[in-house]
């Protein structure tokens, strides 16, 4: 269908692995039926027993127990329930603060805005010029109102990971819940529950080569929440709904198949691309942190250049990458994540992010090299900046 | 689904018209800035006798739309006059492009401010102009007509986003009829500042919303 197409976008969405859909399979035409109660139909009881299978392999990959997991529609609404059910449940007894960093994805910062408009008071953390925390400001923001700390595993778009484990044990310490978006790390960067102090963790099965339309939010045992949408008494009562069982047996399947050798090979692929991108063209700089990052993100910005033109020029060539410059966003703003890191809008502008994924090949890395090269310079021609 | 650039954009695009530098220009211009994501810069030799634009180059830092609109306005301008290349509108050069998207009209118009201000600047450094018109409520909302509402691909003043304009000792006040948080709130305050802040009696643009 796309001839020769180079994917780079997997922090966008990924192609889904045949392997998934074959796991899914059954559930759209064998056994479709809803998850009944243990007294239900056969039908249902055999969906019933894929969903809750599904959910205790997810768990277990988190290193959680099942009933500490429930199935959502995506990282969107997990980052909102996680957020938003807290909210509802301590905003009352315990206080109307919380604590975040200005470069979280969408869901996070605009669930946060819409907290705020309703009385609830919002810390937005320093974070360096990698996009790392400042954890003495951390420390000094948390309050006794302070309720919830929501802070992303990795970022969406420089790809920087948080000091996950310091984070939680400063909140464990002053006793506020913590909350991390996994969206973009799940699986890639693993995370045990019973090794890192954290309470909800939002996950997706979009970034890991499987369904879209699925996610899950993981929820310590205790947690106080409350469910934001109403209906029937689905996943614990936390989020109606019938359940997505074909998407859920998807997911599982997805997380399984993610190895850490894989990992390590999309980790090669994006290497061997930042090194020559910023060896062989000047004026590039790294975006985000050169070790505490995604193993298959790449951040670049080319100076004297737009990214709209240069993602147009590459989409030309058959290659699909994204970017930070705001004649991109649906909003015509730039990257709040560069802007975020102290970054100027020229270097937003000229922001280009690859990521990885399972069906990259190695020979892909130079193609996409040269082809970087030889745009960079054909506009770096027409551009007034960058000649004296 | 097709881009929604029209053939003739991406054609532009592709092989931009005239790009480049007159090392001795007549007349230059540049609009935009790095800072606000798009830049173009145009440069003119004019016939002193008959005025008529003999050459014309520019350069782009910009999307697609920003380096097609600057490609086909030195089309459109090669061979005109001052005063009748001072008269093409972002319409003419969007309809001679076959169209351009809504949302990228913000960074389209910068071309044609680029060429208008070239040959504003040739005029001032040839005596041509009469004196310098000061900065009234009327010229800024002239000015205004050049500002986007990115929504609709039409200007503010058309879409009665403007409520309020004050020019009091250089300071120029812009009240808009949009909320702060308003999807292009920051979109539009950037570029009134920008067509307003370089004026040569203007200290301070002060954009406020009011929606």
């Amino acid at each position: 269908m796309y001839e020769r197409l180079i994917y780079l976008d997997n922090a966008a969405a990924t192609r889904m692995d045949e392997r998934v859909l074959e796991a899914m399979r059954p559930y759209f035409f064998d056994v479709y039926a809803v998850a009944t109660s243990q007294f239900g139909y056969s039908i249902g009881l055999d969906a019933r027993e894929a969903l809750e299978n599904a959910r205790a392999r997810i768990a277990a990959a988190l290193g959680a127990e099942p009933e500490e997991f429930i199935f959502t529609s995506g990282d969107t609404e997990s980052s909102n329930l996680a957020i938003k059910g807290v909210a509802l449940a301590l905003g009352d007894k315990k206080g109307r603060h919380l604590i975040t960093t200005p470069i979280e994805d969408f869901p996070v910062l605009h669930s946060m805005r819409t907290l705020e408009r309703q009385g609830f008071r919002v810390t937005y953390l320093r974070v360096d010029e990698t996009g790392r925390v400042d954890l003495d400001h951390l420390r000094e923001s948390i309050t006794p109102e302070t309720i919830l700390v929501s802070i992303q595993t990795a970022n969406q778009e420089i790809g920087t990971l948080q000091d996950i484990r310091a984070i939680g044990e400063i909140c464990r310490e002053k006793g506020v819940l913590f909350h991390t978006d996994a969206t973009h790390a799940f699986t890639r960067v693993p995370i045990d529950v019973r090794e890192v102090p954290v309470d909800l963790i939002t996950v997706s099965a979009h970034t890991i080569h499987g369904p879209k339309g699925i996610g899950g939010l993981y929820i310590r045992k205790g947690t106080p929440i409350k469910k934001i949408m109403d209906g029937g008494f689905q996943e614990f009562d936390l989020r109606p709904g019938l359940e997505n069982i074909p998407g859920a047996v998807g997911f599982a399947k997805a997380v399984e198949l993610v190895t850490p050798e894989e990992t390590a090979r999309l980790q090669r692929m994006r290497d061997r691309l930042l090194e020559r991108l910023l060896n062989e063209i000047p004026h590039t700089r790294l975006n985000g942190h050169p070790i505490y990052r995604l193993p298959h993100n790449a951040n670049v910005s080319f100076r004297f250049v737009e990214g709209e033109s240069l993602l147009l020029h590459l989409d030309m060539r058959g290659i699909a990458v994204s970017t930070g410059s705001a004649c991109f966003s649906r909003s015509l703003e730039a990257s709040h994540v560069i802007l975020g890191i102290g970054g100027d809008h020229e270097r937003a502008h000229g922001s280009i992010r690859f990521t990885f994924g399972r069906y990259n090949k190695e020979e892909e890395v130079g193609v996409v090299v040269e082809a970087v090269k030889e745009i960079v310079h054909e506009l770096r021609r027409i551009s007034p900046l960058g000649k004296e | 689904m097709p881009l929604p650039y029209s053939e003739i954009v991406m054609e532009h695009f592709r092989n931009p018209r005239n790009v480049g530098r007159i090392e001795d220009a007549d007349a230059k211009a540049v609009e935009g800035s790095p800072a606000c994501g798009d830049m173009v810069a145009v440069y003119l030799k004019v016939d002193p006798e008959t005025h008529v634009i003999t050459d014309i180059k520019f350069e782009s830092y910009g999307c697609a739309s920003n380096i097609a609109t600057g490609s086909i306005i030195t089309e459109l301008a090669k061979g005109k006059t001052l005063e009748e290349a001072k008269k093409i509108t972002w319409k003419q050069a969007s309809d001679a492009l076959g169209g351009l998207p809504p949302l990228k009209v913000h960074c389209s118009v910068l071309a044609v401010d680029a060429l208008r201000a070239a040959i504003e600047n040739y005029e001032e450094r040839h005596g041509l102009v009469k004196e310098r018109e000061p900065t009234t409520v009327e010229f800024v909302r002239k000015r205004l007509k050049h500002v986007m509402n990115p929504l609709v691909g039409l200007d503010i003043i058309r879409t009665k986003l403007v409520k309020e304009i004050e020019v009091k000792d250089g300071v120029v006040r812009v009240v808009l009829d949009i909320p702060p948080d308003h999807q292009f709130a920051s979109v539009m305050k950037e570029d009134i500042e920008e067509k307003l802040g370089h004026r040569w009696d203007v200290k301070q643009v002060i954009v406020e919303f009011a929606g």
